[in-house]
């Protein structure tokens, strides 16, 4: 495979031909039992289960393979690989046995013997290693049981958690790069910009342009050189989706990228990739070797004539870099800065070329559309918003993870469905524990009980004052403050605004200082009239999207928590018991039995009182931890 | 791209900059690869010092002003020295409504640092706070160097410095 001298192009390889020869591979090992080496799992020790594992199945005689190499003709009884994210990060490490269809959750190293002896040896199930609902207490046994996975529609991320991401060879049996050959070699440009954009597929990356549209426009543009970005610096706190893509299926971002370029008629790319996922990034390099090796990047790729030579960068830690102006200004060399629009990306972009930017999300679901057409893609999601879409779900939600489902699902199905329910602070399963959601991060709002039916897809979302960001959704229990998280949003932006533009710079400051006043008890109702018009100018002045949006977590808990907000700037009291200054603890004497629990377990002694007789709290000495609460069996502290 | 150039002969008074002309010169002295260059420099120092900063501008034929407005831009860039174990605390979203805040707090605590001076003065540990690491279905979660740690409390949190403390008292 490696050429004589330096230059002459690598020729494409056949993809039948790989893929042939790897089924044939495959089809000679009994099963296959699949690792999640996602950064969850990684964590949770899957590595280590992983080289445990595979010592055992060597001990106990079984034949394993870690890796199908295709010119293997041997039968083996085992092929043991690592996957990418499954999603299920909380239920880590997972482990899948297939052709049996068991999915093993919380694997530990001291399961390896029962899962090896009992399950692979004998054909049985190990029972405690099977997920259980939280609610129900049923065992289920595999994907196709398990709630979670079960009311998803995995398209995007189904090779992740299926495919081993660090093989190509895998990636191209199961028909990967056979799109990038289609664009390059059948289509012209404008036919795949067409059936993108007849496709209806919408920027994943938080603005929802049409990409078709985006890709027709860049290239329109005259000139040789243009550039097709890939915007993986998935900054929004509380999103992991692009992480997921980049690392259970890197060669699809790679294989969207090519196409992207097809469409544009650009030979050159980068992924800028965020820094803070060093695994992501480690894949999306090794991927991008893998297929320069293949010849499925360089020159003359399946020969068309046409190149595309792929660039990874890694970001250097500033949220702003992920507005596409301050992006391109990064790659270059200078501080993520981003400039006035226009001229677009489009017309003027990387070193002054057009170029395309898109996100991950968006790239990994192209080759879908090129493989079964614009027409099958559209089968899923909804009119105006076609397709569909992951969303990180996290925060107080039995199942927190990464899934995938079709534009126009209701906020209902995905928290109580597939998320299992909303979780109170002591992480049990309650009924009326539910409060809002969080979506879209930062520039993102509040959905709340009365958006529970609506169908999420980019229109309604921003009917409703939020938007489908980058598409974290954090569920929130009815113990969170609202104002808090307002707060926590404009403390991020206002540390990420990058102090170009007077408005976003000083905007989001004073906005900060007017939450602080609230928070702290300081507030007044002319506090709320200022921060409402501060963020209203602000969202409407900044330069770039990082400010136009900062205003919205305000704005939105203006508009679905006013009375919230105005209890704590009237009644001085913070209904979810989390603003510290404005907390007034007290014990009821007709509930205090005089137990003295709460005096022993004061940090400051601040609780007195004769054993048998109700306490008191000295409100001088006080320090609102809210210990007494915590340990009083009577509920006879309250405020706190 | 990544093909390094194997002997550059540095002179004596430079010595110390040999890494560092190791690294411009994988770049090709380009001034657009200059934040890649930035992020080797400090790999290599764990911090930026100011000279080779200097050294570094003077070398692409930049200004330093630029490469200082680089270095201090980007969060990932540090002028000051770091500890050798380097605890980053997630405030995301989802790590902060999991009160990821309790954590911090205890780790200021226990290390006797704050957010203002966040290296304790054996230059063991450095406790920062970064915005997503995006395991946030594992969420409090915290970073020690590159390994990962879910699901944290301040108990757990503390557990994993007092394990680093007795390796290191053990070494």
């Amino acid at each position: 495979m490696t050429p004589a001298h330096p230059s002459p192009p690598v020729k494409t390889v056949s993809l039948p031909d790989v893929a042939a020869r790897y089924g044939h591979a495959a089809d000679r090992i009994a099963r296959r039992i699949i690792i999640c080496a996602g950064t969850g799992c990684v964590a949770n020790g899957s590595l280590q289960v992983h080289r445990v594992l595979e010592e055992k199945l060597r001990a106990v005689g079984l034949d394993t393979v870690t890796t199908v190499e295709l010119q293997d003709d041997h039968v083996h009884d085992v092929h043991l690989s690592r996957s990418g994210c499954q999603g299920f990060c909380q239920m880590g490490p997972l482990v899948t046995i297939e052709p049996d269809g068991i999915l093993y959750t919380r694997v530990q190293l001291g399961d390896v013997d029962d899962i090896v002896e009992l399950t692979l040896q004998q054909g049985e199930v190990v029972e405690r290693l099977l997920y259980v609902e939280p609610g129900s207490g049923q065992h289920h046994r595999g994907h196709h049981e398990i709630p979670f996975y079960k009311l998803q529609q995995r398209t995007v991320l189904k090779p992740c958690g299926l495919l081993d991401p660090e093989n190509v060879h895998e990636y191209i049996h199961a028909g990967g790069y056979e799109a990038a050959r289609k664009a390059l070699c059948e289509m012209s440009p404008e036919a795949v910009c067409d059936e993108v954009a007849r496709a209806g597929l919408r920027g994943r990356g938080g603005g929802g342009f049409p990409t078709g549209r985006k890709w027709q426009l860049t290239l329109a543009q005259p000139g040789e050189k243009k550039y097709v970005i890939c915007n993986a610096d998935e900054g929004d706190p509380g999103a992991f989706m692009d992480r997921s893509v980049m690392e259970g299926n890197p060669h699809a971002v790679i294989e969207g990228m090519t196409i992207a370029a097809r469409a544009i008629g650009a030979d050159e790319g980068y992924v800028y990739v965020r820094l803070e996922y060093p695994l992501a990034v480690q894949r999306i390099r090794k991927a991008v070797a893998d297929a320069e090796a293949l010849g499925l990047l360089g020159d003359d790729l399946f020969g068309s004539g046409c190149s595309f030579r792929l660039n990874v960068m890694e970001g250097a830690g500033a949220f702003v870099c992920g507005e596409e102006t301050a992006l391109i200004a990064s790659i270059e060399g200078q501080r993520g800065m981003p400039r006035p629009k226009p001229p677009f990306p489009a017309q003027s972009g990387l070193w002054g070329k057009p170029t395309v930017i898109n996100n991950v999300e968006t790239l990994a679901s192209v080759p879908l559309i090129l493989l079964h057409s614009a027409e099958k893609y559209r089968e899923l999601g909804t009119e105006g918003s076609p397709g569909t879409k992951t969303f990180a779900l996290t925060g107080h939600v039995a199942n927190t993870g990464l899934i995938e489902v079709p534009f126009g699902v209701t906020l209902r199905k995905i928290v109580f469905d597939i998320g299992g329910g909303v979780l109170d602070d002591r992480g049990r399963l309650a009924p009326d524990a539910f409060k809002a959601v969080q979506i879209g991060g930062p520039s993102g709002g509040c959905l709340t009980e009365k958006h529970l039916d609506l169908p999420l897809d980019f229109d309604s979302l921003r009917g409703a004052g939020a938007m489908v960001g980058s598409g974290g959704l954090v569920v929130m229990n009815q113990q969170t403050c609202m104002v808090q998280m307002a707060r926590f949003f404009m403390q991020f932006t206002q540390n990420e605004s990058c102090g170009k533009c007077v408005p976003c710079r000083e905007g989001t400051k004073q906005m900060l200082a007017l939450l602080d006043d609230i928070i702290e008890g300081r507030g007044e109702t002319q506090t709320l009239e200022l921060l409402e018009q501060v963020a209203t100018a602000v969202g409407k002045s900044s330069l770039c999207g990082l400010g136009k949006t900062a205003p919205n977590p305000v704005l939105a808990t203006l508009r679905h928590f006013g009375s919230e907000i105005r209890a704590h700037v009237i009644d001085k009291r913070c209904p979810a018991g989390r603003c510290k200054a404005l907390l007034k603890p007290e014990i009821l004497a007709d509930r205090c039995k005089g137990c003295t629990v709460c005096a022993k377990k004061c940090p400051v002694g601040a609780i007195s009182g004769e054993k048998k007789q109700p306490h008191t709290i000295d409100p001088a000495k006080c320090i609102k931890c809210g210990v007494c609460a915590q340990v009083c069996r009577f509920g006879a502290v309250v405020g706190v | 791209m990544s093909h390094t150039i194997d002997s550059i002969e540095t002179p004596a008074p430079i010595r110390h900059f040999a890494k560092v002309c190791d690294i411009l010169g994988r770049h090709r002295n380009d001034p657009s690869k200059l934040i890649p260059i930035l992020q080797q420099v400090q790999d290599e120092y764990r911090y930026l010092p100011e000279e080779v900063l200097t050294f570094v501008a003077t070398s692409l034929g930049i200004p330093p002003a630029k490469v200082f407005g680089v270095a201090t831009f980007y969060a990932h860039f540090t002028l000051e020295p770091k500890g050798k174990y380097v605890i980053r605390l997630c405030d995301g979203t989802a790590c902060h409504v999991k009160r990821s805040h309790g954590i911090l707090e205890a780790l200021y605590g226990r290390l006797g640092v704050n957010a203002a001076r966040n290296t304790t003065d054996d230059m063991l540990f450095t406790v920062e706070t970064v915005s997503c690491l995006g395991a946030c279905g594992l969420a409090p979660v915290m970073v020690v160097n590159d390994e990962v740690h879910g699901e944290m409390t301040p108990e757990k949190a503390l557990a994993v410095v007092d394990r680093i403390l007795e390796k290191e008292t053990a070494q």
